[in-house]
């Protein structure tokens, strides 16, 4: 399936996201990540994600799917105000410059990871900052959970309506066991 | 001055045995040695003359690459795909191909300036002559080129001698240039050194063209009390014709005062500009005014006010003429850098030019004679307005709803939107009457016009932002200080040492674009925020002029509530993009008015004082131009950190440091030679933010130095954290980093700090006298 980037001249070239066309796919990158992490830009705390803000979305996710969260720019007070604690705040450049490190340990010093989910962060700076990714970070996998096709990242969702995006973090959410 | 070539020309030599055309006869350089500071290490430097300490600064700051594209488009070889680690048909990689556009920006811009400074010094010369002197401030200025000085290794006194800083300076930037074609440089980081030496080009360039206008022209000499004057569209008088003159080289906006004050006409026309020409027009006259920054083009234009519209060079619309023509006012360019296709009419009789634009003959000129352009502009502008009668084109309230109700909806504006506004929602809204929201986007359109080309319907969406903003716009009525030029050695003298020892919590500028996310209101606020905090904050270009649009409870711009002094506390204006000169050259000038360090020809000395000591930050908020990026890459090179704002993302590379990198943070102990330990100070050199919160905070911490006294070190600390406690609602947890002893701990937070340096396993340091070059240490451990 082919998408075309939200803002219209972002485009790339050659290397674009794989589509996602299911929320089965992301489940499935999910659930077999060794090591996924979760960053969270400030936009989280505006968008509304159904009946809540995009924030407290992605607290649900990292509780059921039991994923690290970076908060990035301003917004941990947000995570501390809702009672979660993320694993590590700093800035969206950082933990971009840090995913890309081969020898980077991870926030508890485990290991690299795997798998990174990204949302949040606004559009034409998330474009780039999967692009780091996408060509200095070729064992990671980036997801854009965003309702924008993303195509630097490795999987992205196409264009969305606010309802088709709503129903997909939904099924995310449920398929992988939570509320 | 050091050197000077001595050049004998003669257009026609006649003699008893021959007449001679065009005779030239050049005896090499004679020296002119009266200045008795030894002459440093680099004078002059090549592009590989500063590459160690580059690499120094590179090695803890190192690239990350943000590639904007997958190719490289640049020869016919290509397209070549540099994806997963491939190379392209000339071998070169992304990472190296990423910072050779970097350094091509910084080309572009740092040729900007140059060109401009080039233009600037032989017209001064021409109309004053080469010996006219270098005076920027009287006898408060002595140190009147820090930057020259430190580069070159040279003291200009008069316009003459900035002609051989010139030639280096060009020479310069053609061997950068020349290291992008296909198959030079291949290493990332050898580019990265070029960008540098790049920005310090461009460093040298911005101050040349300053002293050089602000000598000639007598603009503000280094005067904290430089006049106030006016800016904001509602600041103009409508009834008379009104000049409009964009763009950054001020001769030709000169040219029009000196005409209108000559033929006492002055009082009965407006001139008024935008982007950096208006700066310098207001230093060369208070009665001019600024309409706002680059982003205020295409409503300023459309509000149908501009009578005659005159363009020099940098910053323009390309689209300008289209613009003019349908408000039916003239456009007069006047520089060879940007002719707009227009028939050169320099050597035609200033009667017939007026006239044919007066009467629709041709819709713009090319004049490159500032006299001329000055009289033709103020005349056409006399004759003209009664005809235009300020023609706009903004449509009304009524017309937009009717418009409104014809929006397919089809998002194709907010994709092409930069800050992707919600045109669409706004637009529904409109359809059911309610303009509203239309209006509302007028705080953070930036102007550029991107969803009107978009719109499959034409709609002028701008426009409708412009009109239904109607009263907004008409009460922009604000006060903003003329730039003031160069910092006062004497304010040197007294801030030298609160900024180093680190009590004067840092020095912030705010300098460069428009293109900001969300308006330029957060960059008042940042201002605000630390001048309350008695930063010292220094101000230029675009966020010079955002920052005096917003007003207190009282009424009262910032230029009007503080005071316009290089100390804690002060928002200083030092004026245009070439005025950033005097940002930089204030950081060199504490290096040797206060510490006294050699400045000749000294750069790699003197750029790791102003690193390990001078708590200075630059912040791009709205950062767009390859001028900027010059800009900041001068600044790196002086170990100067620099934040843009999220667009600043695409500069396509940042220079980031690690503070989880121990190994990466040490310095030598100068007085013994012990490699110390110092925490990540500053942290990034060249760091993109999400949000206006987050640059505060990245602000009081990057103001942080190695050398900071423990006293110094404590108020920088407690800004931090107390900035980072209002804005992330938490302590930092990075505290550890940098307290070096326990004296740094601020007395107010020490038991919540202690107790954090506990469950952190911290261990007491030491306070180094600190630098990263070797040669610098006076006693060697044995």
């Amino acid at each position: 399936m082919q998408a075309e980037s939200w803002q219209t001249a972002e485009v790339p070239g050659p290397t674009k996201a794989l589509v996602i066309t299911k929320p089965e796919v992301v489940v499935a990158m999910v659930k077999r990540a060794k090591r996924p992490i979760l960053i969270v830009g400030h936009e989280a705390v505006d968008i509304d994600a159904g009946n809540e803000k995009l924030i407290d979305y992605t607290i649900n996710l990292a509780k059921t799917a039991h994923i690290p969260v970076v908060a990035t720019a301003h917004i941990v007070g947000e995570f501390l105000k809702r009672g979660f604690p993320p694993a590590g705040w700093m800035p969206a450049v950082d933990i971009t410059n840090r995913l890309r490190d081969p020898e980077w340990k991870g926030l508890d010093g485990k290991g690299r990871y795997d798998v990174a989910l990204f949302t949040g962060i606004p559009y034409y700076m998330q474009w780039i900052l999967f692009s780091t990714l996408k060509h200095f970070a070729l064992n990671l996998k980036t997801i854009s959970l965003d309702r924008f096709y993303q195509p630097n990242a490795t999987w992205s969702f196409p264009n969305l309506s606010v309802k088709d995006w709503n129903e997909n973090l939904g099924a995310i959410l449920s398929k992988l066991g939570g509320e | 001055m050091a050197k000077k070539a001595l050049v004998v020309k003669a257009k026609e030599l006649k003699t008893d045995v021959a007449v001679v055309k065009d005779f030239e006869v050049s005896i090499g350089r004679i020296i002119d040695e009266t200045w008795t500071e030894p002459v440093g290490p680099t004078p002059f430097p090549s592009i590989t003359d500063l590459r160690e300490w580059d690499f120094k600064l590179l090695h803890r700051y190192k690239p990350m690459y943000m590639p904007f594209c997958d190719l490289c488009c640049l020869c016919t070889f290509g397209k070549c795909d540099l994806t997963q680690e491939k190379r392209g048909a000339c071998g070169l990689n992304m990472a190296a191909q990423q910072s050779r556009i970097v350094l091509l920006a910084c080309c572009i811009g740092a040729a900007t300036h140059l060109g401009h400074a080039r233009h600037m010094v032989e017209h001064v010369i021409e109309k004053f002559g080469r010996r006219y002197p270098l005076d920027v401030g009287g006898v408060n200025v002595q140190l009147e080129a820090p930057i020259t000085r430190l580069v070159c290794g040279i003291r200009p006194r008069t316009l003459g001698d900035l002609e051989d800083v010139l030639d280096y300076l060009e020479d310069q930037v053609t061997h950068l240039l020349s290291a992008t074609h296909t198959g030079q440089e291949g290493s990332n980081l050898d580019f990265e050194s070029k960008v540098f030496h790049a920005g310090m080009v461009d460093h040298v360039a911005l101050e040349v063209a300053d002293i050089a206008q602000i000598a000639a022209y007598s603009f503000p000499k280094a005067d904290p009390q430089a006049p106030l004057v006016e800016l904001g569209y509602g600041t103009i008088d409508t009834h008379k014709p009104v000049i409009m003159v964009v763009g950054h080289n001020v001769i030709s906006s000169i040219g029009i005062i000196d005409y209108l004050k000559e033929n006492d006409l002055y009082a009965d026309v407006e001139v008024t500009g935008l982007c950096c020409t208006a700066h310098d027009t207001t230093r060369y006259s208070s009665r001019a005014k600024i309409v706002g920054p680059i982003s205020w083009q295409l409503r300023f234009i459309r509000s149908g006010i501009p009578d005659v519209i005159v363009l020099d060079e940098q910053c323009i619309r390309a689209d300008t003429m289209l613009e003019a023509k349908k408000i039916k006012a003239p456009v007069i360019v006047t520089s060879d850098k940007n002719c707009q296709g227009l028939q050169n009419r320099t050597n035609d009789p200033a009667d017939e030019i007026v006239a044919d634009l007066v009467n629709g003959k041709v819709p713009g000129v090319l004049i490159l004679n500032s006299e001329k352009a000055g009289e033709v502009a103020s005349r056409t502008a006399l004759e003209i307005a009664p005809k235009r009668k300020k023609l706009k084109i903004v449509p009304s309230v009524k017309g937009i709803i009717e418009a409104a109700k014809k929006c397919k909806l089809c998002n194709d504006c907010t994709r092409a939107c930069p800050e992707g506004l919600p045109i669409p929602e706004a637009m529904r809204e409109a359809a059911t009457g309610n303009v509203q929201m239309l209006a509302d986007l007028y705080e953070t359109c930036v102007g550029c016009g991107r969803c009107e080309s978009a719109c499959p319907n034409d709609f002028s969406i701008h426009s409708f932002i412009i009109a239904t903003a109607g009263n907004i716009l008409k009460e922009e009525k604000f006060k903003i200080q003329a730039g003031r030029g160069a910092i006062q050695d004497v304010e040197i003298r007294n801030v030298g040492s609160p900024i180093v020892l680190g009590e004067i919590p840092g020095v912030v500028a705010f300098v460069g674009c428009a293109n900001y996310p969300h308006g330029g209101k957060e960059v008042a606020e940042m201002c605000k925020e630390f001048a309350d905090r008695r930063y010292i904050i220094v101000l230029s270009g675009c966020s010079a002029m955002s920052a005096a649009m917003y007003k207190d409870e009282e009424g009262k711009t910032l230029y009007e509530k503080y005071p316009g002094d290089f100390d804690a506390g002060g928002i200083v204006n030092v004026g245009s993009c070439v005025a950033n000169s005097h940002i930089a050259g204030a950081a060199i000038k504490i290096a040797n008015i206060f510490a006294k360090r050699n400045l000749r020809a000294n750069y790699e000395e003197i750029a790791d004082y102003i690193y390990n000591r001078v708590g200075a930050v630059g912040v791009a908020w709205g950062a767009m131009s390859q001028k900027a990026a010059a800009i900041a890459s001068g600044c790196w090179r002086l170990g100067v950190p620099v934040i843009v704002g999220p667009h600043g993302s695409k500069y396509r590379r940042m220079l980031l440091g690690r503070k989880d990198n121990e190994k990466d943070w040490y310095v030598y102990d100068a007085r013994t030679g012990d490699r110390v330990y110092v925490g990540p100070v500053p942290e990034h050199l060249f760091y993109t933010v999400e949000t206006k919160e987050e640059a505060i905070v990245m602000v009081a911490k990057l103001c942080m130095r190695a050398n900071d006294t423990s006293k110094g070190r404590a108020i920088k600390l407690t800004h931090y954290i107390d900035l980072h406690k209002r804005l992330y609602n938490t302590m930092p947890d990075d505290i550890h980093l940098f307290v070096r002893t326990g004296a740094d701990i601020p007395i107010t937070m020490k038991e919540e700090i202690l107790d954090i340096l506990e469950k952190k396993g911290w261990k007491e340091g030491w306070i180094p006298d600190p630098t990263l070059l070797p040669r610098l240490i006076r006693k060697r451990k044995e």
